[in-house]
């Protein structure tokens, strides 16, 4: 290609447009964020430009004729096992960059994944199915510390049974799937009205992430979960207590023991007055809290939250799965979280080292399995929740997570691709064309709240659907009666070390 | 209760729209001195060139009047109206009750009294469907006519004439063309483009005299002594509202019907609407009659709602004219030539060679006339923003591009202006506007 | 009576609208024979206007007003309201004289100069929903019960 380099030219896809079908009426043009097509006018034909193309396919779902095709590129190197085509343009790009390459979404790297090695139980004969469109099911989930033991007293006239035991804050979910923490900034403000409209729809929680809670949103705070992180953005008493609950942001399964950094060209006025850092500026979260360094400081900061918002939110921590989660997750729960967020190495980013992203981290299914086994080793286990993400594809793995001891599931990825996300892995050009990752206002108004909203809504249904039929098959008619139930599920091809990790049996067994 | 309709265009249409939307029993009766249903009576140049045939002349479906049940007169002539016994008199006598009566009789047209023009036979007018007729059926025998009067109605003459191939000589007291509806670039621009088609435009001047022996016609002479040979004159010099039957009754009069915001007239219960009537000037308030075919369907709108007990107010006629000539378009509205230009802001384009011309009238802020010559589309958006007032301060630089849109005003003037109930991007009103 | 409203927010300004309205309005409803094969190609009834690079957009057409200025000011009667609120242009009747043009004050009646005749919505008789509103996609143009302003 003329004026590119040679790295350049070894473009991953190809831009196929049939010009028999090609109607000239350049909404490629238009729709493209990358400048891949372009008009001739004195040709009058469209022509593009394969080097730019990042695989989205925006041009292609918007063609109304259907014209343009987008293909990997099969052009290939020489086959090479050990060196992929992935390894082969990686080296090219740093040898021409000399810097760190940026990945984002979650690790796409081909690591075991344990969903599909675990199956699920079903009733036959000896215990009855239950049909949860005649039967009432219930999925709905408690988040926050469950007491050792309960007191009931009795009215003395009227018999009537009550609580006496008082229960501290619990965060009330009809469904167990929260929209995960992904910060204003690294999505729009238009992808935050969906999640908090949707988790308000729903009956469950829209997790802020790290950037704070825009003014507009305010109103929705029997759905939200302010997040306070390293960058303390849009950290105020007012944000701490709009609100249900809280949490503290340590790690992100993306890229553990990585920080933060929104570029100060993406911090527009309403992100800037959002985040309370000055229009323009770079917004860093640092790697760690710098006022953590133990359990003790985590357990400061929780009561200096729980102390800010008078003991009515429960507080979680949300820490990346790493080789020692088990320990640290215990170490959450005695420094008085109610919550511990467990995000899974394939959990997503807006912008990661790549090499972090595909190197770092554990597989959230054997760190929920670690968790879970300590924390009830330890007896604890009541004393916190467990949400975890990274990874969660469908409903069939989400209630193989209940079953490992997942108390419920954030959805990040899933959430995106429900508004439109086409998995891409360029969020952190700040260019995203389906407009979800980018501030751009042209690019960002391709989210319609409404209709994100209302697609959020249709999958957390579906889900939801679709776990009551399997609860059902199980002759369980409550999520509740599934959790941590691991004599439910069965494992195939794994080794005997997994099976052990994973607490579960081999099938057939 | 009896509606009596005097007059049976565009005016009165309204009104049977109006009365209709009102009241499903009343009687209607409309008269009209014209044999024809409602015609589109800017038409008659378009018959006159042959671009349309007598079908197309027809301004309405044929069964409105049957559908509004009218009892329609044609061939009628009101001669008076008496307003204490409240009846109309026609031409031989009869009379006609009415609870509601409207007036709506339009214009006649202004013949000056040349010398010579008396005897002559080729003499016309060109308002009605009939003047059209009656000179398409001598157009064979016409060689050259001369049109006194470069106004709408004289141009158009010219033009259909021209378009049978005629030679037409257009004669204009004025220095240029199309003084009132037009300022002088867009005259300059119609009036080059009249003689690129062969029309011989001559301003300045006037006719004297009508030269020829006994009824037939050999030229006319001109104020500056010019003859010009022709066998044809079309008189176009412009309209008077056909207020005359009404010198004996005590409905006042000045040069049209004097009515007020409802289009009633001096008299209880006697309405005016069209060019007859005489009503308030959409920005001096003053009254004064205006021969535009879309204000007099407002005013009969108004008028026809007052009749039937409804109440609706007249905003006040706003001139506007849309003519092509020879595929050139022209559109004005508004005030486009100020007679004091220092208390307006006005911004222009032109380009003369290519029959493009926009003009921009602005008066503390407001739009308040805009000429558009060759480009005019989305010229209505114009006469949204002067009629609903639209503070243009801030985009006045906006208005000369030639694509204006709505885009080029604020988020609150769009929204004002067609405020949508598909708001619910609106910060103010909750993302999921439906449920499930 | 229902009518198409446009979500200026939800605009991408991608003129999907258009190009389904002018494919709707083509001799065999197929687009690529209507862009690439036909004779004539129809002019789309709805405008997608933008402003800086796109970053406001909107597309606009037809509000079927509920007294009309385009049926006020057309000089042939080509303009109608029929009974259900619909604002309809007769094609045949038309003489092109623009005043329609010159009068709608939300720019929604289109000039077709090749065959002289104006152009306007007529909300898609052949179709449940009108093109433009079910060619966007991202329900920038919904079809709903509702005033004209």
């Amino acid at each position: 290609m003329l004026y590119k380099s040679v790295n350049e030219s070894f473009n991953e896809f190809i831009v196929e447009r049939k010009d028999t079908t090609c109607i000239r009426c350049k909404v490629c043009v238009r729709q493209c964020a990358y400048d891949v097509h372009r008009y001739i006018e004195s040709e009058d034909c469209l022509t593009e430009d394969h080097t730019l193309c990042i695989g989205c396919r925006r041009c292609s779902a918007l063609c109304p004729t259907g014209a343009i095709s987008i293909h990997l590129n099969q052009e290939a190197f020489k086959k090479n096992e050990s060196w992929s085509t992935a390894h082969i343009r990686n080296v090219y790009a740093q040898a021409d960059s000399g810097g760190i390459l940026l990945a984002a979404m979650g690790n796409p790297a081909k690591y075991p994944i344990y969903w599909d090695h675990l199956l699920l139980d079903a009733s036959q004969v000896t215990n009855p199915s239950i049909d949860p469109l005649r039967e009432p099911m219930e999925l709905r989930t408690y988040l926050g510390k469950k007491p050792d033991n309960i007191e009931v007293v009795y009215d003395k006239t009227t018999g009537k049974p009550s609580l006496k035991t008082k229960l501290t804050p619990q965060l009330k979910l009809e469904y167990p799937f929260i929209f995960s923490a992904m910060s204003y900034g690294a999505l729009n403000l238009n992808c935050h009205r969906a999640m908090a409209a949707a988790a308000e729809e729903l009956g469950t929680i829209y997790n802020t992430g790290e950037g704070g809670l825009h003014k507009d949103l305010y109103r929705y705070g029997k759905n939200v979960i302010v997040q306070v992180a390293s960058g303390r953005f849009g950290v105020s008493e007012q944000y701490l207590n709009a609100g249900v609950g809280i949490e503290i942001k340590i790690g992100q399964g993306a890229k553990p023991g990585i920080g933060g950094h929104l570029p100060g060209e993406k911090v527009d006025d309403q992100i800037s007055e959002t985040r309370m850092i000055p229009f323009g500026s770079d917004a860093i979260s640092p790697a760690p809290h710098h006022d953590i360094y133990s359990i003790e400081d985590l357990r400061q900061l929780i009561y200096a939250l729980k102390e800010a918002t008078n003991y009515t939110k429960p507080v979680s921590v949300k820490i990346a799965a790493v080789h020692h989660i088990a320990a640290i997750a215990s170490g959450v729960a005695r420094a008085g979280a109610d919550i511990i967020t467990i995000d899974g190495f394939r959990g997503g980013t807006g912008a990661a080292p790549q090499v972090i992203r595909d190197n770092v981290g554990i597989p959230m299914e054997l760190a929920l399995a670690a968790v879970d086994s300590r924390l009830r080793d330890e007896g604890i286990r009541n004393q916190v929740s467990i949400v975890v993400g990274g990874g969660v594809r469908s409903s069939g793995d989400a209630i193989k997570a209940i079953a490992l001891g997942a108390d419920a599931i954030n959805m990040g990825t899933s959430t995106l691709l429900a508004m439109g996300c086409t998995l891409c892995q360029r969020c952190y050009t700040g260019k995203c064309p389906w407009g979800i990752t980018t501030n751009n206002p042209y690019l960002a108004k391709r989210v319609n709240p409404e209709l994100a909203a209302e697609k959020l809504v249709n999958l957390v249904h579906a889900w939801g659907h679709e776990m009551k039929e399997i609860l059902g098959g199980m002759g369980l008619n409550a999520l509740e009666s599934l959790r941590g139930n691991r004599y439910k599920l069965r494992a195939v091809g794994l080794s005997e070390k997994d099976m052990y990790l994973l607490g579960v049996m081999p099938a057939g067994e | 209760m009896n509606y009596v309709i005097v007059g049976n265009s565009v005016a009165a249409v309204g009104a049977i729209r109006a009365i209709r939307a009102l009241d499903q029993q009343g009687n209607i009766t409309v008269i009209s001195r014209e044999k024809h249903n409602a015609y589109g009576r800017p038409l008659i140049s378009y018959l006159l060139g042959g671009l349309i045939n007598e079908k197309r002349m027809s301004y309405l479906p044929d069964e409105f009047y049957s559908r509004h049940r009218i009892n329609l007169l044609l061939n009628s002539e009101v001669i008076g109206v008496d307003t204490d016994s409240r009846k109309v008199k026609l031409v031989g006598g009869d009379t006609i009750a009415y609870d509601r009566l409207l007036l709506a009789t339009g214009g006649d047209p202004f013949v000056p009294p040349i010398e010579g023009i008396a005897d002559k036979d080729r003499i016309f007018t060109f308002t009605t469907w009939d003047d059209a007729a009656k000179l398409k059926v001598i157009s064979q025998d016409i060689n050259h006519a001369v049109v006194i009067g470069g106004g709408l109605i004289g141009l158009k003459a010219a033009e259909g004439l021209n378009l049978l191939n005629k030679s037409v000589t257009v004669i204009e007291l004025a220095d240029r063309v199309l003084s009132s509806a037009f300022d002088r670039p867009a005259g300059k621009i119609v009036a080059r483009k009249m003689k690129a088609n062969g029309i011989d435009v001559i301003t300045e001047d006037t006719v004297v005299r009508i030269e020829g022996e006994g009824t037939e016609i050999t030229g006319v002479t001109l104020k500056s002594g010019d003859f010009i040979p022709c066998d044809t004159v079309i008189v176009a010099i412009g309209v008077r509202p056909a207020a005359g039957f009404l010198k004996e009754s005590n409905i006042e009069i000045k040069r049209g019907i004097v009515v007020d915001n409802t289009m009633a007239t001096s008299a209880k219960d006697v309405f005016a609407a069209g060019d007859v009537a005489e009503a308030a000037d959409f920005f001096s308030e003053q009254k004064n009659p205006m021969p535009i075919w879309p204000d007099a369907y407002i005013q009969g709108d108004i008028a026809g709602t007052a009749m039937a007990g409804g109440a609706k107010t007249y905003a006040g006629g706003l001139a506007m004219n849309s003519i092509e000539f020879f595929k050139v378009s022209t559109i004005s509205m508004g005030i486009t030539n100020p007679a004091d230009p220092s208390e307006f802001e006005i911004h222009s384009f032109q380009d003369i060679q290519n029959y493009q011309y926009r003009k921009i009238v602005l008066k503390n802020n407001l739009l308040v006339g805009a000429v558009l010559v060759g480009n005019v589309d989305r010229a209505g958006i114009f006469s949204g923003l002067i009629k609903e007032k639209i503070d243009m301060k801030l985009f006045k630089e906006s208005l000369l591009l030639p694509d204006f849109g709505f885009v080029n005003l604020s988020r609150e003037i769009r929204d004002t202006l067609f405020s949508p109930l598909g708001k619910s991007v609106n910060k103010d009103i909750p993302a999921m506007a439906t449920g499930h | 009576m229902k009518r198409i409203y446009s979500i200026e927010d939800a605009c991408i300004g991608c003129h999907l609208c258009e190009i389904g309205c002018i494919t709707e309005h083509s001799l065999s409803k197929d687009p690529v024979k209507a862009f690439m094969h036909e004779k004539e190609r129809p002019i789309s009834r709805c405008t997608v206007e933008e402003l800086n690079g796109g970053i406001t957009s909107l597309s606009t057409t037809c509000r079927h007003c509920d007294e009309p200025d385009c049926l006020q000011a057309c000089i042939s009667g080509a303009i109608q309201k029929d009974s259900e609120g619909v604002v309809r242009l007769d094609r045949e009747q038309c003489v092109g004289c623009w005043s329609c043009v010159m009068a709608c004050p939300y720019g929604a009646i289109q000039r077709n100069l090749a065959s002289k005749k104006a152009n306007k919505c007529d909300l898609c008789p052949d179709r449940e929903t009108p093109a433009c509103v079910d060619a966007c996609p991202n329900r920038a143009l919904v079809y709903r019960e509702g005033s004209q302003k």
